[in-house]
């Protein structure tokens, strides 16, 4: 298959049709990427961008075939290193919106250390980060999201490992935009997309994925019907945080721990519920939400964590080239070379 | 200034200094000040800083003390100087350390306020060497430096310590004095660095003068130097580092390209100051990116390269290793790349702040699966200038990363550059891909290098990645053939960087007896070697390869023209690996490996030792 080679399209409006490489994808049947993949194309459109200054940037994984399939640029780079790479790009470029597709093993394991340095720098990036707790493409050994116990192919007698928790990591080390959402979840995907895709600053969406082949049902007890309801609680700005069939449950804070009340039971109302502030630059709200995954019978929070602009490093780094050359004239070579002590030889 | 005139100025060809003190002296500092000064002067100089691994080892022991040697001449040279005739040694372990070195009748100014019983304890002597006559071979000049900086000061409003850290500029003064060189160089330098601590300025300016007086009117001192400029080609000449001269040509590749450049780095010795250096030129729209890690410092480089900037990272040989993954990225999606290898003693760890040039396997073939790259390397401080320029230009005109070798001596050493004019340097001409008719990631020119079609670009929106890449679509292929297909044609790309670089140059006789090959940074002693084989009626040919992968078109026709081949290198022998595999030619090997650069002496016997001895002319 070739790569699709596109005419130019002046400033027509796109559809998810446009951001479609036409490659053939080669996710198993059921992947829960399929859906990520679609929610992506059919917000690009909407991200404000000409579809040649948006680029996606990858690593190695199944989520990291992505690229291949966005008719965007693309770049399909090595292990761990997308975020890195894609900080390069941005860089260079600063008109270029620059994704990352990854994964829990690409982006926590090894590629940890890029993951928390583009955060903490704040770099202009979009982290799309496809988290099934199973390393697929090497078909099934733990990750380091998955919980602890687990028996997979290279741990038979269950792991002993903690998992990591993303969202506390992205946001201890500085990002400014921190997500979770769902593969089956498809509008609430696409909201997350969307305002990734707004955000100034790194941002980080977390996409619980369903791995039919090595992780099937991972995520089920959030995703499907029956259950979803006692186990999902919307994190949305301003609101109280509520949960149920009925919305009857509440969680309510007691000192700094999280306590899940009975809205009906005539001892408490809507009122006591803790109220989602996105725009706290605080990272103690995002991890008291976070630590509900840890805590049993909590709901998982889905949505938008935190949210705050902070000065992005590219920005910073846009406006002190910028600076330097107002004061100093922009540097020619006559400068360069003759600027230290010199003589000459007749 | 009355007794000036009845001292003698004899007239000399050369000097070699070295100032050596604790890591705490501002040995490194005085030494930079004395060539800046002999720079401006007009003579050819070369220099050459050794510092200790530890950034503070103990004050006064033998592990702490860091020198700095310089070599001037009124003509031309090529190295620091194999032993000094002048020894300006601020404490024991100074002495103790440098004094093998010496030549036999050379002078030694000692700090005698230094010479104490705990700091002749902690640099090992039994006695006193200043007393004791163990040094009568040489013309021992002791002055109190410490007491006669803290007099000059008496009346400075300044702590203990801080005027006793001028003392090194006293001892500056009285080397500026000797060699009849003018003070104002560094008294300008001082007001630049001081202009906030005017105190510290007024101290240090008045200590330089001091010395310079005490060297003028005390009787110690009898005879004055003069060394006369040195009849370089006529220019504009300034002193560069290596690490700097390689900074200053990266910059110009980027004003020669239109191209901005992009250095993702991380801290290394001793590749730091190109680090250092780059991140000062904001106005020339250099970004300079300190990543987390050696990986994160290539892939970031990568990136930006495929984001249409020169992508640029630094190193030395462990953080190569740590990129080679990277490297394999580079290769495969054949995206214009420069690393510089900045080589210093191995493995591991190993001697950091030392030389050696054993990178030069990892540098051509490091690497899984076959992933050819293009290796060149620098041969002298003034030449990591233009190697520099070559690495951008081959990188752009070939889609390919390239390896600059450099090592500690060339990265520390200094000499003079002759400023070329912008126009007389390679021209570097790229073009972006936009026609979107033919368009394919892969399709290749007449010499196999593929269009660097960059984000932005509308209608050539296309993936690159790792994966093997289908020949002229670029699109992922598992096919048997394709795979073959392409690593010829990676392969074969490479080989045509031949086309594209000078031939190799041979120095004296094309053909005879004996060649001296050799490459890097050994090109100073060895082409003063020869100067002195030839002096003394020996015939031998000297070629320097500067270029290493590919090798020049000519290599094996040279080789084929001398019964002997000599390689000196600074490993085990790497490059005679490659000659001996590559040629089927049985070279001699001179072998070092003490982290420390050749001496002129140590080639010149080898010559002389293959070429029969006396017999031999
Ligand atoms: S292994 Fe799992 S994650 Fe990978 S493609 Fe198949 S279903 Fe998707």
């Amino acid at each position: 298959m070739e790569n699709k080679i596109d005419e130019v399209v002046a400033d027509v409006k796109y559809t998810a049709k446009d951001f479609s490489s036409g490659l053939e994808v080669k996710w198993c049947p059921g992947c829960g990427d399929y859906s990520i993949l679609a929610q992506v194309q059919r917000q690009s459109p909407d991200f404000g961008e000409k579809k040649e200054n948006i680029v996606w940037i990858s690593g190695i994984g199944c989520s990291s075939r992505f690229p291949y399939y966005m008719n965007s640029y693309g770049f399909h780079t090595i292990h761990g290193r997308a975020a890195a790479i894609a900080t390069g790009v941005k860089l260079a470029n600063q008109k270029l919106q620059v994704w990352v597709a990854t994964g829990d093993g690409d982006m926590l394991s090894i590629g940890g250390n890029h993951f928390i340095h583009a955060c903490r720098k704040n770099v202009n990036l979009k982290i799309v980060m496809f988290n099934n707790r199973i390393y697929g493409l090497t078909k099934g050994q733990y990750s380091p999201t998955s919980e602890k116990g687990k028996i997979t192919k290279s741990s038979p007698y269950g792991t002993v490992d903690w998992p990591f928790n993303a969202i506390k990591v992205a946001t201890g080390s500085g990002a400014t935009f921190v997500a979770r959402t769902l593969d089956r979840d498809p509008k609430h995907l696409q909201d997350m997309i969307s305002r990734a895709a707004k955000h100034n600053g790194l941002a980080f969406i977390e996409v619980y994925q369903n791995c039919p082949i090595f992780n099937d049902g991972a995520f089920f007890p959030l995703t499907e019907k029956e259950t979803k309801p006692d186990n999902v609680v919307y994190l949305e700005h301003g609101k109280p945080l509520v949960f149920g069939v009925n919305k009857e449950k509440g969680i309510m804070l007691d000192g700094l721990n999280p306590v899940i009340i009975d809205l009906n039971d005539g001892k408490h109302s809507i009122n006591d519920c803790f109220v989602h502030d996105e725009f706290d630059e605080n990272p103690t709200r995002v991890f008291l939400l976070a630590r509900f995954t840890d805590l049993p019978g909590f709901p998982t929070p889905i949505g938008v964590f935190r949210q705050f602009n902070k000065a992005t490093y590219d920005g910073d780094y846009a406006l002190q080239i910028a600076n330097v050359k107002a004061q100093k004239g922009i540097g020619t070579y006559e400068k360069l070379m003759y600027s230290s002590n010199t003589w000459e030889v007749n | 200034m009355a007794q000036e005139t009845e001292k003698v100025i004899q007239d000399i060809d050369e000097v070699t200094i070295r100032f050596a003190g604790d890591s705490g002296d501002g040995m490194q500092l005085t030494g930079s000040q004395f060539t800046d000064t002999t720079a401006v002067v007009g003579n050819d100089l070369s220099t050459l800083p050794d510092f200790p691994a530890e950034i503070r080892a103990p004050a006064g022991s033998l592990s702490g003390v860091s020198g700095f040697q310089l070599h001037f001449s009124n003509s031309d040279i090529q190295t620091p100087g194999d032993s000094p005739d002048v020894l300006v040694a601020m404490n024991p372990a100074a002495l103790k350390v440098n004094l093998r070195d010496l030549k036999d009748n050379a002078t030694i100014i000692v700090n005698t306020n230094s010479f104490e019983l705990k700091n002749l304890k902690l640099a090992k002597f039994d006695s006193n060497p200043l007393e004791d006559g163990s040094l009568s071979k040489y013309n021992l000049i002791p002055v109190p430096l410490t007491q006669l900086t803290m007099s000059a000061l008496e009346d400075l409003p300044l702590s203990m310590k801080e005027k006793e850290k001028c003392k090194n500029f006293f001892a500056l003064g009285i080397m500026y004095w000797m060699y009849n060189r003018p003070i104002e160089v560094t008294l300008k330098w001082l007001e630049g660095k001081f202009k906030k601590k005017p105190e510290i300025m007024e101290a240090n300016k008045r200590v330089l003068q001091a010395g310079y007086n005490y060297g003028d009117t005390t009787e110690i001192f009898t005879t004055r130097y003069d060394v006369k400029p040195a009849k370089l080609p006529k220019g504009v000449y300034r002193n560069v580092s290596g690490n700097e001269a390689a900074a200053l040509g990266f910059i110009t590749a980027s004003l020669k390209s239109g191209l901005p450049l992009f250095l993702g780095s991380y801290p290394i010795t001793p590749a730091s100051e190109i680090l250092q250096e780059l991140s000062k030129y904001k106005d020339y729209g250099v970004t300079t990116f300190q990543a987390e890690d050696e990986i994160s410092g290539i892939c970031s480089a990568i990136g930006a390269a495929f984001a249409g900037s020169i992508g640029l990272t630094s190193t030395s040989g462990p953080g190569l290793s740590l990129k080679t993954e990277a490297l394999g990225l580079a290769v495969m999606t054949e995206l214009p790349l420069v690393v510089i290898d900045v080589q210093r003693g191995g493995p591991s760890t190993g001697l950091p702040t030392k030389t050696e040039q054993a990178d030069l396997l990892q540098a051509m073939f490091g690497r899984h699966g076959e992933a050819p790259l293009a290796v060149i390397c620098a041969s002298s401080p003034a030449d990591c200038f233009f190697m520099a320029i070559e690495a951008v230009r081959i990188a752009l005109k070939f889609m390919t990363p390239v390896i600059l070798l450099s090592d500690g001596y060339l990265a520390f050493g200094s000499e003079p550059l002759k400023i070329p004019k912008l126009e007389e340097l390679p021209e570097i001409n790229i073009k972006f891909r936009t026609g979107v008719e033919g368009f394919y990631p892969y399709l290749r020119d007449e010499n196999l290098v593929r269009p660097w079609a960059i984000p932005g670009t509308p209608g050539l929106e296309h993936r690159i990645g790792g994966l093997e890449k289908k020949d002229i679509y670029g699109s992922i292929s598992y096919e048997p053939e394709n795979h073959e297909i392409m690593i010829d044609k990676r392969r074969k790309k490479i080989d045509n960087i031949k086309n594209i670089i000078p031939e190799l140059v041979v120095e004296g006789e094309q053909e005879g007896e004996l060649l001296v090959l050799s490459w890097g940074s050994t090109y100073g002693s060895i082409k003063e070697a020869m100067r002195n084989v030839k002096a003394k009626g020996y015939k031998a040919s000297h070629a320097h390869l500067r270029y290493i992968n590919p090798f020049p078109k000519n290599l094996a026709e040279v080789l084929g023209k001398f019964k002997k081949v000599l390689l000196p290198e600074l490993n085990t022998g790497q490059m005679a690996f490659l000659i001996k595999s590559q040629f089927m030619v049985d070279v001699i090997q001179l072998n070092k490996y003490q982290g420390q650069p050749f001496k002129i002496s140590e080639i010149e016997n080898k010559i002389i030792e293959v070429l029969g001895g006396n017999n031999g002319k």
